[in-house]
């Protein structure tokens, strides 16, 4: 027996508090559930932050039995105690996570999400009843009150008028305010606290310009980008702002800027507008007040959405005058960011009308299809949901950064403890010598030892800061830049169907594309093209769609297979295909069952059918929903057009107008829809088409054998892979009917619990259905999918299918993509119902898969992160023989992902190739992704295309959106995106190992010639008293990050490649380093760190040895300090310069152009700057004149640079040749054998077009709530509809933007060779 | 295929109105932006790496030999007359030693030349111990001020301080190096087999850097008469005379006066060696120092005790590649060794291990 739940979460909850502390906060929740006990979570989220968890007890609710159906009973409690992280931020987010602990229940998790806005508002009287001052000054908006047409009082609640302001600053406060924000990065704090260091003169042991050359330069940067940045949004706002709007002031329209729009002023739009504040929408042109509003700006939906107003201003019409008297009141809720919920009443005449989402038009939409509207502006500029939404958003860090934070943060240390070696050395120098010295060096007055080598500590801090150089941030953020804009430009990412390029939506985030281990994929949309072709059907207990040879066995089905021929039937869709004739004669037979099976596809539904072009086109919510109509359509029963009060159908080519009763909207629980209708002959009719375990429970007694069939029939489609539905209908009395009605008005009305009251209706009168039959659509597989995985999971890449969808489905899907094969050793099915059992389930097949394991997970903590604060726990990978999979369903999820159990399904889910969870909900997508990267220390990647992935890719280090079929959400909270799931290999095996390879190539280099620089500075400490002098000249010190060693390092990390492209994918295993992080860590830093050391010890000692009492050719001075400074600065540089080309791999003609260039620009900058001009111009600055001419012409100047840079490149190449020789690595070898081989790789293997294998997906229902609601309503009206043949008559609208909906199967064209381009 | 999805489809945009482009948001193909430019990708090889390391050892190794054998050629004599020893004769000089003295301190170290010293021979003072790389005392100059600039010299910079002004007036050079300036005078007697002393002539100018002495040093105001040029300014502390009485010859008086040239030129070491005088080479018959007795005579000027520093005199021939340095020689002879050494070990390595590089091995 199945159960049904009606819960839901009161709207407007009631808050308090027993005897909790006062950051914490109480909720209690009203479930109104026909269940005994609920298992509940809540999962709070808060706006800046990350959710939190937290336990609800689980409760016994009044009844202790199941009883199901039952009407009356009493709401159960869930209590629960929200610990508030923030008392101050404006609004929670609670998710309520019930789950329901019977025996074939398992259908039943489901997710609530309540918003409380008015949080705020319970706990400031909370708090103000414990007597705490909230701390916050303004008084906040309680409840938003407003009367139309009265300016007084509407602004006396000093509401935000309609301008917007999104930028940041002005002129005056551009400069300060500017400044202020980039000190607040750490880096450039730093550098000004060196700046002020450097104005002492005691400690300044480097000119001003070291410093403040870089620093100006990066900050210029920064704020010439914040400056255009700005100008561009209050060039923007300005617009926006003076954007001229038709708005009623004193009995007039008259035309003013959208800024001088208050709250409670009447505007009109029209066609094509922007709507220009959140509008309670009053009436409009179209029949019935409707309006349709494209969302682009706000969700990035592009299919229309409809509104409609209220019929009491419906009436108002385009009157002027009647719109002048108007004076409705307002109450609503105070303005928050939730777009799809909006409570308030209108108060008009001393009635009290209810105001839902239905009747607010939000700025930032479009008005379409309309020719004009009015709407009482109700929230204005800052209020506006749209504005609200624009929250900051959270910046995901990459590995690579937290290690180079932590990295800094070491370096730091190492910088003082250098510092203080050498301020010792000074405070021994200053005692035994300096004290001495003072004949020709006297002391500073007042100045000891001790307070000598304090100074010199600091002098040292700013000479040695270049272990931590400014340039470094930048040059990350350009490379990362660089990196995300290949992903832009990549032909090969570029989905030329829907004409979408990959798009980098983060550009901070590349190098972790190369170090994925594990992969969180939804099915529908992302394996799955989501795309229907309606497949066969069960009708009556004949199942029709299969083709079947003479002796009666299956016959392939396959391109050139005949196809069922429409054109006795002139409004078919021709894209649409079916093979079986026997259900084209049946139909035109007129076999009642099978013309019902198609009147009701032709009915029930919410699509809105458009006719462009003499063309007929649906827009559907679910592309399930459109091939049913659309199969519909093809046999003969073509939906044409749609009121709120009729839908016409032209039924075997005569046109029928049915009278729409009712339509009882889908969603998530109820899992079915149903329309009621009065055909021209008046008979009452129910038609319902939903999930079959639904609609089997609602049945008559007397269909108990047609369902047997039709079950049947149902397991044979699954075991095909594809989506049912089963369909039923029953005729109703109309005298029951009237009073049905009656209640449902009534219900519709109410205040509160409106929703759980219609539920209860609904459940009421869909019950004692007759069964008409099934359908089944297919879900094809995206191009390239299994390939794709294959290619993945060599690349040692784990890939976990979460989806919604039902087990069988999902294991069909996992068979099909090769995720699941036949020949692994075990696939290990986890569905029971307790807690117990799925702990034994996972247990037993952990022992199975490793018998010999340890019973306690190996678990590895640590302390990482800033200061160590960060305690992780690591889990160690386990090795395991044979292959294994394990399929979990979402009711043992939730059991397994408790706290106490979530180890265990870690470790034996981690031990699995494949792992495919099925039913899972949104929050436990990402309570998947999360505990993995708790655990695992390893970097996710989360992959989806729908709003119910949302949580899961903003939980994964990296999220990737799919833009197809399901809307934007995804696409818009992820950080990559592009069309297909097939490009993911190419964003990670080729993009994002080769992005990690330069960022830790780069990383690598910078720090060996910062620290190459640096140290060189050490050594000298010891030869000059410690007094901090630098070895180089000043301006080679600030001119060395920011233009000799800029670019050549720039061009390596922007163009190096180990192999290209198509040997990356012919080796997959080449990822592996990343997934190690074998390129970049903590060991590879000290090895950087010993090879500077190496290097600087050679840079200094060999000119100092060789220079040792040395002379010119000609007996003069050599010796001397700018000498000996312009020697070791070239002998650096051309040391570096060396390293940086053993480093890369790619010369291309950039990379040395760039080396070369910046060798000359070096030895030109030298020459100008030891020029006699230049000494004579500014002669305090540039002191070395001569110098680069009098020791240049030196030969032991050139063969003491020769020996260096051979002494620190020699014993990089035995090492790097010995390496290679001995312990090769997978690069290694594959750059050998390409070239060895000097071939192309093979072309990587053409996507087949695949054919469906006997194993395939399976489904069940699902899709977003429909435009039920709109329909409903307007039954309620009286008004009668226009002489309009259908809604959408305008031929040029803007729907041609969006795509229509097709139902084939689309193979995907090669890309045409290159030749026929020219 | 193509009929099942129409080419609007596959464009993704509709026509502006008016006949407007088509926008195809399609990447261009170029090689850049496809990441596919032309380039070399050299690997490190048996066949590159090895033939470098022997190829580097047989250059070095002659290289090595002939630095060698030239720094080893050249002549140098040194003798240390800080006198600190109490046999040294300038014991007495070193121990006596003031500022203030105005009677000054001489004496005469006799040494003998074992070998000819046939080319040009550079007289050099060298200094130990003495930090003239110091940052308080690198910086402690106005080069503006040694430039000529009359502002300058009347306004020392800061950097000068505390030797920037002598009650009031501004020091005439300023700054700590200035004022340190080594001012022992050198002779260099040749004692004829017969006993008499002949003053070995030793010529003062051409010590200096050309850029220095004609572009970085000028005398102020280009007034030939330094007396009322340098007016207004006073002498360094510890100098026993103004800046223009340093020579006689006008060309090399003032701030152009080479020797003043050559200190300022700090050393980058603490210990070093400064070209003092050239012994220029007579003709080709006669060696410039021949064989024999010589006495050194000294003007003891310059106290070094205090900071247990040393003063060398040194006198020495030079080569192409300068002063007598073996480093180099013995630099290049070792690197040069290793390589050659470093490369037979790897082609051993190479013969036993190499074949453990094949590409069969390549995990797919």
């Amino acid at each position: 027996m199945k159960m049904s739940i009606t819960t839901s979460v009161s709207p407007s909850p009631q808050f308090y508090c027993r005897s909790a502390p006062a950051s914490a906060l109480c909720l209690n929740i009203q479930v109104q559930s026909s269940l005994a006990a609920v298992f509940a979570q809540a999962l709070c989220h808060y706006p800046e932050g990350d959710p939190v968890l937290f336990p609800v007890a689980a409760h016994d609710f009044a009844s202790p039995t199941p009883s199901h159906h039952t009407t009356g009973t009493p709401p159960a409690l869930l209590h629960s105690c929200l610990l508030s992280r923030s008392l101050r931020s404006p609004s929670v987010w609670v998710y309520v996570l019930v789950t329901l602990p019977f025996p074939r229940d398992s259908d039943i998790i489901l997710l609530t999400e309540v918003y409380y806005g008015s949080v705020e508002l319970n706990m400031g009287s909370l708090l103000s009843q414990l007597g705490l001052e909230c701390g916050r000054k303004e008084v906040k908006e309680e409840e938003r009150h407003l009367r139309a047409n009265d300016r007084e009082l509407n602004l006396s609640y000093k509401y935000a008028d309609n301008a917007i302001k999104t930028s940041k600053y002005n002129i005056f406060t551009f400069l300060p305010l500017n400044l202020f924000e980039q000190f607040q990065r750490l880096a450039n704090a730093y550098f000004l606290f060196l700046l002020c260091l450097q104005l002492i003169p005691e400690i300044s042991s480097l000119s001003w310009f070291t410093t403040v050359v870089p620093l100006v330069l990066v900050l210029s940067m920064t704020m010439a980008k914040d400056g255009s940045d700005d100008i561009n949004r209050q060039r923007c706002d300005r617009q926006v702002n003076n954007r001229k709007v038709e708005v009623l002031i004193d009995g007039e329209l008259r035309s003013e800027k959208w800024m001088d729009v208050q709250v409670g002023d009447i505007i009109k739009l029209e066609n094509n507008q922007f709507v220009t504040a959140d509008l309670l929408l009053l009436s409009s042109s179209e029949p019935l007040n409707l309006v349709y509003i494209e969302t682009a700006e706000l969700d990035g939906e592009t299919n229309l959405k409809v509104k409609q107003a209220l019929t009491v201003t419906g009436e108002l019409e385009d009157s002027i005058e009647k719109l002048a008297n108007f004076n409705g009141e307002v109450r609503c809720e105070p303005p928050n960011n939730r777009l799809d919920k909006f409570t308030g009443t209108l108060t008009l005449k001393g009635e009290t009308y209810s105001l839902d989402n239905e009747r607010v038009l939000l700025r930032g939409c479009t008005l379409r299809n309309t020719q004009w509207c009015f709407g009482l502006v109700v929230f204005g500029g800052p209020d506006t949901k749209l504005m609200q939404n624009c929250g900051k958003t959270t910046f995901k860090r990459t590995s690579i950064d937290r290690l180079m934070n932590v990295l800094v943060l070491s370096i730091f240390g190492f910088l003082a403890l250098m510092c203080l070696i050498l301020a010792i050395g000074n405070g021994i120098w200053e005692y035994q010598e300096g004290s001495k010295f003072a004949t020709f060096l006297p002391k500073q007055e007042g100045v000891n030892a001790p307070f000598s080598a304090f100074l010199t500590f600091w002098s040292y801090v700013i000479i040695l800061n270049t272990v931590v150089p400014i340039s470094l941030y930048v040059s990350v953020e350009i490379i990362r830049l660089g990196n995300s804009l290949y992903i832009d430009w990549d032909r090969k990412m570029y989905y030329p169907k829907s004409d979408t390029p990959a798009e980098a939506r983060t550009t901070t985030l590349n190098e972790e594309l190369g170090q994925i281990k594990y992969i969180f994929s939804d099915k529908t949309g992302t394996l799955t093209q989501n795309i229907m072709t309606f497949n066969k059907c069960s009708i009556n207990g004949k199942s029709y769609g299969e083709l079947l040879d003479f002796s009666g066995q299956r016959v392939e089905i396959h391109e050139k297979t005949e196809k069922v021929d429409f054109s006795w039937n002139n409004l078919a869709d021709p894209k649409f295909c079916f093979h079986d004739h026997s259900l084209v004669e049946v139909v035109r037979e007129g076999n009642p069952e099978v013309q019902a099976f198609f009147r009701l596809l032709a009915l029930c539904h919410t699509v809105m059918p458009e006719e462009k072009e003499g063309e007929l086109y649906y827009q559907a919510q679910s592309p399930d929903e459109g091939a049913l109509v659309t199969a519909a359509r093809n046999f003969g029963f073509v939906f044409r057009s749609r009121t709120p009060e009729s839908i016409t159908v032209v039924e075997m080519g005569e046109l029928v107008t049915y009278e729409l009763l009712a339509l009882l909207d889908f969603n998530n629980v109820r899992k079915r829809m149903s329309v009621i209708v009065r055909s021209p002959e008046g008979k009452l009719t129910l038609y319902c088409k939903g999930a079959d375990t639904i609609i089997f429970e609602r049945l008559n007694p007397s269909c108990s054998k047609l369902k047997e069939v039709t079950t049947e029939h149902l397991n044979e489609y699954a075991g095909d892979g594809l989506r049912t539905l089963a369909l039923a209908y029953k005729d109703i009395d109309p005298e029951y009917m009237e009073e049905w009605k009656l209640r449902h008005h009534e219900a519709s009305t109410a205040m509160d619990e409106r929703e759980e009251k219609l539920d209860v209706l609904y459940e009421e009168i869909e019950k004692g259905l007759l069964l008409l039959g099934s359908t089944a659509v297919e879900d094809k597989l995206q191009d390239g999918v299994p390939q794709t995985i294959e290619q993945l999971s060599k690349a040692d890449i784990k890939i976990w299918v979460l989806t919604g969808d039902k087990q069988e489905t999902a294991e069909n899907i996992g068979y099909s993509c090769n995720m699941l094969r036949e020949e692994m050793t075990e696939v290990f099915i986890v569905s029971t119902n307790t807690a117990e059992e799925v702990r034994k389930e996972l247990q037993t097949a952990r022992r199975k898969m490793r018998p010999d394991g340890p019973e306690e997970p190996t678990v590895t903590k640590s302390r990482s992160g800033l200061f160590c604060l960060l305690k992780t726990e690591t889990v160690a990978d386990e090795p395991v023989d044979g292959e294994y999979a394990m399929v979990i369903n979402g009711h043992s999820l939730a059991f397994a992902l408790e706290k106490d159990m979530e180890m265990e399904l870690l470790r034996t889910a981690c031990m699995c190739q494949t792992v495919i969870c099925c039913r899972v909900t949104p929050l436990q997508k990402a309570q998947v992704v999360e505990l993995v990267k708790k655990y695992k220390q390893a970097i996710t990647l989360a992959i989806g295309d729908g709003a119910n992935d949302v949580s899961m890719i903003k939980a994964a280090h990296i999220g990737v959106g799919i833009s197809g079929q399901e809307g934007m959400q995804a696409v818009l909270s992820s950080d990559f995106s592009f069309a297909q799931f097939r490009y993911l290999q190419r964003l990670l095996l080729v993009h994002g190992r080769w992005s990690y390879l330069r960022m830790c190539k780069f990383l690598r280099y910078f720090f060996y010639k910062n620290f190459t620089f640096t140290f060189v500075h050490f050594w000298y400490g010891f030869f000059c008293g410690f007094s901090a002098q630098t070895v180089y000249d000043e301006w080679f010190i600030t001119l060395y990050n920011l233009v000799y060693t800029a670019l050549p390092v720039l061009a390596l990390s922007l163009f190096d490649q180990d192999v290209n492209d198509r040997w990356s994918f012919q080796y997959p295993k080449l990822y592996a380093p990343g997934q190690l992080n074998q390129y970049f860590s903590k060991r590879a830093f000290v090895y950087t760190l010993l090879h500077s050391g190496y290097s600087s010890l050679v840079l200094f000692f060999i000119p100092w040895a060789a220079m040792h009492d040395t002379v010119r050719d000609d007996g003069k001075d050599i010796v001397d300090y700018q000498s000996f400074a312009l020697l070791a600065q070239t002998c650096l540089l051309i040391a570096v310069s060396i390293q940086l080309g053993l480093d890369t791999h790619y010369w291309t003609s950039v990379n040395q152009f760039f080396l070369w260039g910046s060798l000359c620009v070096y030895f030109a900058v030298i020459f100008t700057m030891y020029s006699n001009g230049m000494f004579l111009i500014f002669t305090s600055s540039f002191p070395f004149i001569g110098t680069a001419r009098n020791s240049l012409n030196q030969p032991n100047m050139w063969l003491t640079m020769l020996l260096t840079s051979i002494l620190c490149v020699l014993p990089v190449v035995a090492y790097r040749f010995l390496r290679i020789l001995l312990w090769p690595t997978i690069n290694d070898k594959v750059r050998y054998k390409v070239r060895q081989d000097k071939v192309l790789p093979p072309a990587p293997r053409r996507v087949q077009a695949r054919r469906t294998s006997t194993r395939r997906s399976g489904y069940a229902f699902s899709h977003a709530q429909g435009y039920g609601d709109l329909v409903t309503s307007g039954k309620f009206l009286r008004r009668s509809p226009k002489s309009r043949p259908a809604l959408f008559s305008q031929t040029d609208s803007p729907l041609a933007q969006t795509q229509p909906q097709f139902y084939r199967t689309i193979s995907e064209r090669e890309e045409p060779p290159l030749s026929s381009w020219d | 295929m193509a009929s099942s999805y129409n080419a609007k489809e596959e464009d993704g945009h509709v026509a502006v109105p008016g006949g407007g482009t088509i926008q195809n948001k399609k990447p261009d193909n170029t090689a850049f932006k496809q990441q596919r430019l032309p380039a070399w990708q050299p690997i490190l090889t048996a066949g590159t790496v090895l033939p470098a390391f022997f190829v580097i050892g047989l250059i070095f190794i002659p290289i090595g030999i002939g630095l060698y054998v030239t720094s080893n050629n050249i002549k140098e004599f040194e003798i240390d007359y800080t006198g600190t020893d109490m046999s040294s004769p300038c014991f007495n000089c070193s121990q006596s030693f003031s500022w203030n003295s105005t009677r000054p301190c001489t004496c005469a170290l006799p040494f003998s030349l074992e070998q000819p010293f046939e080319s040009n021979v550079f007289m050099y003072y060298g200094l130990s111990n003495f930090y003239q790389n110091h940052r308080r005392y690198v910086k402690s100059r106005d080069d503006s001020q040694l430039n000529g600039d009359t502002t300058s010299l009347m306004n020392p910079s800061k950097e000068c301080e505390p030797y920037a002004r002598n009650e009031k007036m501004p020091i005439a050079p300023c700054g700590a190096i200035a004022n340190s300036m080594f001012n022992d005078t050198l002779d260099l007697y040749y004692i004829d087999p017969n006993g008499t002393r002949i003053q070995i002539p030793l010529m003062k100018k051409g010590i200096a850097w050309w850029t220095d002495k004609h572009v970085k040093f000028r005398n102020p105001g280009g007034n030939p008469n330094l007396t009322s040029a340098f007016q207004g300014t006073t002498k360094p502390i510890n100098w026993r005379k103004p800046v223009y009485e340093l020579d006689t010859d006008a060309e090399n008086n003032g701030f152009i006066n080479e020797d003043f040239i050559v200190w300022m030129r700090t050393a980058a070491l603490p210990t070093f060696r400064k070209l003092y005088r050239i012994i220029q080479k007579k003709n080709n018959m006669t060696p410039t120092l021949p064989r024999g007795n010589y006495t050194l005579e000294v003007t003891y000027n310059y106290p070094v005790r205090s900071f247990e520093g040393r003063k060398r005199v040194i006198l020495s021939t030079i080569s192409w590649m300068g002063g007598k340095n073996p480093f180099l020689g013995i630099a290049y002879i070792t690197v040069g060794s290793v390589c050659f050494f470093l490369g037979v070990v790897l082609l051993i390595i190479h013969h036993k291990y190499g074949s453990r590089n094949n590409t069969a091995d390549i995990p797919n």
